[in-house]
């Protein structure tokens, strides 16, 4: 016992091993006792291994720090300090850390499950629009007049597209 | 529908006959969904709260199933108001406690209530009485297509549906069933399915959810992950162990019934006579003494037709319940008492247990 395990919360000595097996994968906790007793581990009630496994693979501190979400300003401390993240575009940003927490958090690292097709649809057709729009503008700065007529028909199909959708 | 009104219909769980809800007592599923381009509701400045606040009452408010329904703000509420829904299982903690921008539309039926601003900017919830897993999964994922029509969802073709907290990505789901588990606890072997249970890739919690306690036997049992695997399949799974669970409960049952019968007639006859005539419950002993007239009337001490009886006086005898009936509020001593004299009421015409079962055993 020359290097006894730490505890993954508060890293003093380890007393309390978890193992739990999902789908032939292992995923580890290792405790002290306080810890252990807090997270109510011994509490036959029931605990939930998940947050557990947030929470320690908050601790410690990741190498790359400083990042920030430009959409809404969250920071890798604020996730550190809440566990949760600041907005939808906060995944791109802290995809780094992300990633390897998926993979003791979950059963699979990518989704299978349900799609939104019609948000989805909506959202590429409004992009679509978006750009075209731009295009016009320049077309029309600079006077390529038979572009703009050409761009300005498309627009009018994408947007004959959205109108098909049903009322709403 | 006005709040007022809701609270004095009777909800889906406190209005069930079926007997296919001897074990399992609910199911419920919940969606976590948020807005795309809006900071979750932890993050958002009041302003933005307001603002999806307002978008997503008004389009949860347009589908369907919430015709008539009921739609408030969270800050309309008054605590006991907060503390009945959150006993009916409408509303979480969380929510009760939100600030402001935050708000619940609740279906005429109650069986389907959408919070908004809680963890996420929509938690999309349908429960259904009895161990009904996949229709209920059908009657959410309806709902949650037709708020899709109308609302932009952030969505990540790796990651599913985004949420607030990483232990949602994916699906966004948590599937669960509310389980009586009498014999098991009696028979000491709850740490045990706990144990297994988790083992599986499930969660085991109180009556109350997280941190909360097992009074009345009653636990509840739901998914842990909610990526890399899809919604039918979480289900399937769930339900294999919630059948594995009924199995070992009915079990547990015959072997204590084998072993010593009048120890459990004892215990049965017992909570009927303190039911009948005690003067102070609280409403940790109140949940134990129904449950074990609960398990009575799985094994024919008590007629069928009582079983809802006891599910109404789970709910009922909740604090908040207890407070709204005697219009008022009242010090937990006080409650204790007032509760007593409830169930006193209601079990002086209760049947007389029946110890001589049928000659097939209990049913």
């Amino acid at each position: 016992m020359a290097n006894p395990l730490k505890c993954d919360l508060c890293s003093k000595p380890a007393t309390v091993h978890l193992t739990q097996i999902v789908n032939n994968k292992v995923h580890k906790v290792d405790l002290c006792e306080e810890c252990a007793q807090a997270k109510g581990v011994t509490d036959p009630s029931g605990f939930s291994l998940a947050d557990l496994l947030l929470k320690a693979s908050l601790n410690p501190e990741p190498a790359a720090g400083g990042m920030k979400c430009e959409q809404c300003g969250f920071t890798q401390a604020d996730f550190k300090k809440h566990g949760r993240f600041g907005c939808p575009a906060c995944f791109d940003t802290f995809s780094a850390i992300i990633e390897p927490m998926l993979d003791t958090m979950h059963k699979g690292t990518t989704h299978t499950g349900k799609v939104p097709q019609k948000a989805l649809a909506r959202k590429t057709l409004s992009d679509r629009l978006n750009k075209l729009e731009l295009d016009l503008t320049e077309a029309i700065k600079s006077e390529r007049y038979e572009d703009a007529a050409r761009t300005r028909d498309e627009i009018n199909q994408v947007k004959h597209t959205f109108g098909q959708k049903p009322p709403r | 529908m006005t709040i007022a009104s809701l609270i004095d219909t009777p909800s889906e769980l406190t209005d069930a006959t079926s007997s296919k809800t001897a074990i399992v007592l609910m199911t419920r599923v919940r969606l976590a969904r948020n807005l795309a381009g809006n900071s979750f509701p932890g993050w958002a400045k009041p302003a933005q709260r307001e603002d999806v606040l307002a978008a997503c009452r008004e389009a949860v408010a347009a589908t369907a199933p919430m015709k008539r329904s009921l739609s408030i703000n969270v800050d309309e509420l008054s605590d006991l108001e907060k503390q009945i829904l959150v006993e009916r299982h409408l509303i979480s903690r969380e929510l009760s406690g939100a600030k402001a921008g935050a708000g619940v539309v609740i279906s005429k039926d109650q069986t389907v209530s959408v919070m908004i601003n809680e963890e996420d900017h929509l938690r999309i919830q349908v429960l259904r009485s009895g161990f009904q897993l996949k229709k209920t999964w059908a009657a959410i994922n309806e709902l949650d297509s037709a708020l899709e029509d109308r609302l932009d969802y952030a969505f990540s073709p790796t990651l599913g549906y985004l949420t607030a907290c990483p232990t949602n990505l994916g699906t966004g789901m948590r599937a669960s069933a509310m389980m009586h588990l009498p014999a098991l606890v009696i028979g000491n072997q709850m740490e045990k399915v706990v144990r297994a249970v988790n083992q599986l890739g499930m969660v085991v919690r109180g009556l109350f959810g997280e941190g909360s306690d097992a009074s009345g036997s009653i636990f509840q049992i739901s998914n842990q992950t909610t990526l890399g695997e899809a919604e039918e399949e979480i289900i399937k799974r769930l339900g294999t162990v919630l059948n594995s669970i009924i199995e070992h409960e009915l079990n547990a049952r015959q072997k204590l019934l084998e072993a010593d019968a009048g120890k459990l007639f004892d215990k049965i006859g017992r909570a009927y006579g303190i039911l009948q005539n005690g003067h102070l419950l609280s409403s940790g002993e109140a949940m134990n003494l129904l449950s074990l007239i609960r398990l009575g009337v799985d094994l024919g001490v008590f007629p069928d037709a009582h079983r809802c009886v006891i599910d109404r006086l789970f709910i009922e005898a909740q604090p908040g319940h207890l407070q709204h009936a005697q219009h008022g509020e009242f010090e937990p001593g006080q409650r204790d008492l007032l509760r007593a004299g409830r169930l006193r009421a209601e079990f002086a015409n209760f049947t007389k247990p029946n110890f001589t079962l049928s000659p097939d055993g209990p049913n």
